[in-house]
């Protein structure tokens, strides 16, 4: 039903690796306390924890947006000083530029590396289709819904090329429906793009509707309180899973575990 | 404002006090208040002449050069303390006081020191335009989303790109609207700079007329200068919304 | 996620700037003592004949403090500036809400406080001596003209942005219309129809400066252009000093009354 692994028994290499990361902000609020993670390559790995536990923290220190108080995070080997190419984020609330149209918020990431005009577009224009919002180049971002925001935000993530996804709770601003349709996109994603992608959520059934790994941070100071790994066969049908009892009695299983961090 | 069925439009109201001044002037209960179609045969009159327009052309300079150093050096300091918290404290206290204070009691200072010229005028139009605009560019670089400011340094951007490709951008519906506040404060600097010091531009015009008790006169030249100032602000309140329709978006 | 973004940015200023930031009040005392030396500096080089240093001017403000000329001077500027404010604010709110409460009202009567606003209605002071002479009824209409506008326009926008979800909240509990308006729709418009006063105020303060600067020089306007005149610069500057400092703390002073008055949300946050 759920197998649950120890920090390092994955067969696939860690993409990421976070090593005895603390954070504590000033004035004393003590986000993370000694946090060490492999992120395994290829994998959805996701951030799980009560409301206002460390986990939208420790996403921004692996994309270098916050300086870990102590410890480190390394990402395909190398040590996180600041943001780097190889890593892409997408956010919570989207940070479109609205003065910019979907091809060059989309192009952004290009355009500040110095890509020319004719290739990015084309770039742009790739991942525009991808994420299925052709034809909406020229629109800008007041015009679009919540849920086609989020597709530019994701496309915009996805044209850098980056090996590694961090993704801040970025269905949490889409309604209900728009969000079911983003996790089923979500996991045809992860299997085609071979790419690493960390997701923080407070959504248990998001987590393990998307998961391959999900990691449980206890309250605040947030330390690593459990690794499960849905047992969930991905290869089926995704309307499958929400119904299969694996998902159920993972869920619960999670829900029994985080219950004991609310009051 | 609806009459069966049809829109009136919010201005047409202007009409029936149009028409109410016309009968008071004609009823002649005061010469201060001359008939309306006096006054606008007046403006036809005065406008083309040589006086009028030298006037008109001392006034469009100084307004025009005032407002332009208001916006060149208010802005960088707008910035400065939406970015820099120490300048912000050092500052703020500073512009507030500025923003509400009857700037008009300060005129008489920069008249004695600059004399009775365009100079005069110039830095009374910076004086009244300068504080909002700092202020507006601030409220504008605060209110920039921390997740735009992630955006760009996620993505690697250099200090010089975040500040050309998102900070000015992000800010601009706020700056420009206290560009449009600060030229409405300027109009009013203009004007009472010119009354002030009196020798100069409109000033002159003004005490002319009123020591001559030219009625029409003086009226025409007040309908000229609120029809400039309202057209002004329609003008750069239109140019504002074609700008804002992005800032909808905003959180 | 913003008190996180700002402390981060906090970290990497230098630690003296960070204790300034700690410490407001030494700011502000450092920020106003950095101000009046390079007053006393530029008096002294002197930038101009007609600039006297933060020393003098002071001094001179404590001369006329003392025989008592300045509370004089404030006696009878203020006179025409409390009758003209109180007058405004009596009859500019009374308009504001009434053109925010009916249409028709709103379209005879917003169209002209709309151009007064946006218009330099300092202009108008030469008509209004011809028409009011020069005393004290001509200054208060002054008043009344430049900080009417602001006052009306303040309280119709405020009325007219009454939160539909608070309207719609009284209607489903069967209010009346009178306790829509007396319970709901004016609270809730309490707060910018009090922006509205503090702003009428200032431009109060404005129209009674020049009333007295271009009517006849009385009061303060007195001091000011008597001094200019002999070239008496300590005393010129004092009473601008002096006026734009009680603009000032009477601005203040509405806010404390508006706070302690009419605010009890305000005060609980406080």
């Amino acid at each position: 039903m759920t197998a649950r692994a120890s920090h390092h028994a994955d067969a696939a290499a860690a993409a990421v690796e976070v090593r005895g990361v603390s954070k504590i902000y000033d004035g004393g609020v003590e986000a993370l306390n000694d946090i060490g993670l492999d992120f395994p390559e290829g994998q959805l790995t996701t951030l799980l924890g009560p409301s206002g536990c460390g986990k939208t923290t420790l996403l921004k220190i692996i994309a270098g947006l916050i300086a870990p108080t102590s410890g480190s995070v390394k990402v395909a080997g190398r040590k996180v000083t600041g943001p780097g190419p190889e890593r892409a984020f997408v956010f919570q609330d989207f940070a479109l530029m609205p003065w910019a149209n979907v091809m060059r918020n989309v192009g952004f990431g290009l355009e500040l590396r110095g890509v020319a005009k004719a290739e990015r577009e084309r770039v742009a224009q790739k991942y525009i289709a991808e994420v299925g919002l052709k034809g909406f180049e020229e629109a800008y971002p007041h015009a679009l819904s919540g849920g086609m925001r989020q597709r530019v935000g994701l496309a915009r993530a996805l044209a850098v090329n980056a090996k590694v996804l961090l993704m801040d709770e970025p269905f949490s601003a889409v309604d209900e429906q728009t969000r079911r349709k983003f996790q089923e996109d979500l996991l045809r994603l992860v299997a085609q793009e071979r790419k690493t992608f960390i997701f923080v959520t407070h959504s248990i059934e998001e987590a393990v509707y998307v998961s391959d790994r999900i990691v449980l941070l206890s309250k605040r100071p947030s330390r690593v309180s459990e690794i499960i790994v849905p047992a969930i066969d991905r290869g089926g049908d995704p309307e499958q899973i929400r119904r299969s009892q694996a998902y159920l009695d993972t869920v619960e299983a999670i829900w029994q575990g985080l219950k004991r961090y609310i009051e | 404002m609806t009459i069966g069925g049809f829109r009136v439009p919010l201005f047409a109201s202007l009409v029936i006090w149009a028409i109410l001044w016309e009968i008071a002037g004609r009823s002649g209960a005061s010469f201060v208040i001359p008939p309306l179609s006096g006054i606008f045969a007046r403006i036809v009159e005065i406008v083309p002449t040589p006086t009028f327009l030298a006037a008109l052309a001392i006034t469009a300079k100084t307004f025009a050069i005032g407002n332009a150093i208001a916006i060149l050096v208010g802005i960088p300091i707008g910035v400065a303390m939406g970015r820099s918290e120490l300048a912000d404290r050092i500052l703020l206290p500073w512009v507030n006081m500025f923003i509400s204070a009857p700037l008009s009691a300060l005129v008489p200072v920069i008249m004695v020191l600059f004399g009775l010229g365009e100079t005069t005028i110039i830095l009374t139009v910076v004086l009244f335009a300068i504080w909002i605009i700092v202020l507006d560019t601030r409220a504008g670089v605060r209110s920039i989303p921390p997740s735009l400011v992630e955006m760009a340094r996620s993505f690697g951007a250099s200090r010089l790109q975040a500040f050309s490709k998102i900070y000015i951008w992000a800010a601009l519906p706020e700056i420009l609207s206290g560009i449009r506040l600060g030229m409405i404060r300027a109009v009013k600097g203009v004007v009472i700079g010119q009354l002030l010091v009196s020798i100069v531009g409109f000033g002159r015009l003004f005490e002319l007329y009123s020591s001559r008790f030219l009625m029409e006169h003086f009226w025409a030249l007040l309908f000229v200068i609120f029809a400039f100032a309202f057209t002004l602000n329609e003008a750069l309140a239109w140019l504002e919304r074609r700008v804002e329709y992005y800032a909808a978006s905003r959180t | 996620m913003a008190t996180i973004a700002e402390s981060s940015v906090s970290t990497r200023q230098p630690s003296a700037a960070q204790w300034l930031v700690k410490h407001p009040l030494v700011l502000r005392l450092a920020s106003v003592a950095v101000v009046c030396a390079a007053w006393e500096y530029a008096g002294r080089v002197p930038i101009s004949p007609a600039f006297p240093t933060f020393v003098e001017t002071m001094a001179a403000l404590w001369d006329m403090i003392r025989d008592g000329s300045l509370a004089k001077a404030f006696a009878i500027t203020l006179e025409p500036l409390v009758i003209g404010l109180a007058a405004s604010v009596v009859a500019g709110v009374g308009l504001g809400v009434l053109m925010g409460l009916n249409r028709f009202a709103e379209w005879l009567g917003a169209p002209l406080f709309i151009i007064a606003q946006a218009a330099p209605m300092a202009a108008l002071i030469p008509i209004i001596t011809f028409a009011y002479g020069i005393g004290l009824l001509a200054k208060v209409v002054t008043v009344c003209m430049m900080a009417m506008p602001v006052i009306v326009l303040n309280s119709l926008n405020a009325i007219r942005h009454t939160p539909t979800s608070l309207v719609e909240m009284g209607r489903s509990f069967q209010a009346s219309r009178l306790d829509l308006i007396t319970r709901i729709i004016l609270p809730s418009a309490a707060p910018v129809i009090f922006a509205g006063l503090r702003l009428g105020a200032a431009s109060g303060f404005i129209g009674v400066i020049l009333a007295e600067l271009l009517i006849t020089p009385t009061g303060i306007g007195d001091i000011i252009t008597y001094n200019q005149s002999i070239a008496e610069y300590p005393k010129m500057y004092a009473a601008i000093f002096a006026i734009i400092a009680v603009s000032i703390l009477f601005i203040e002073a509405l806010e404390w009354i508006e706070l302690t008055l009419f605010r009890p949300e305000k005060r609980a946050a406080a």
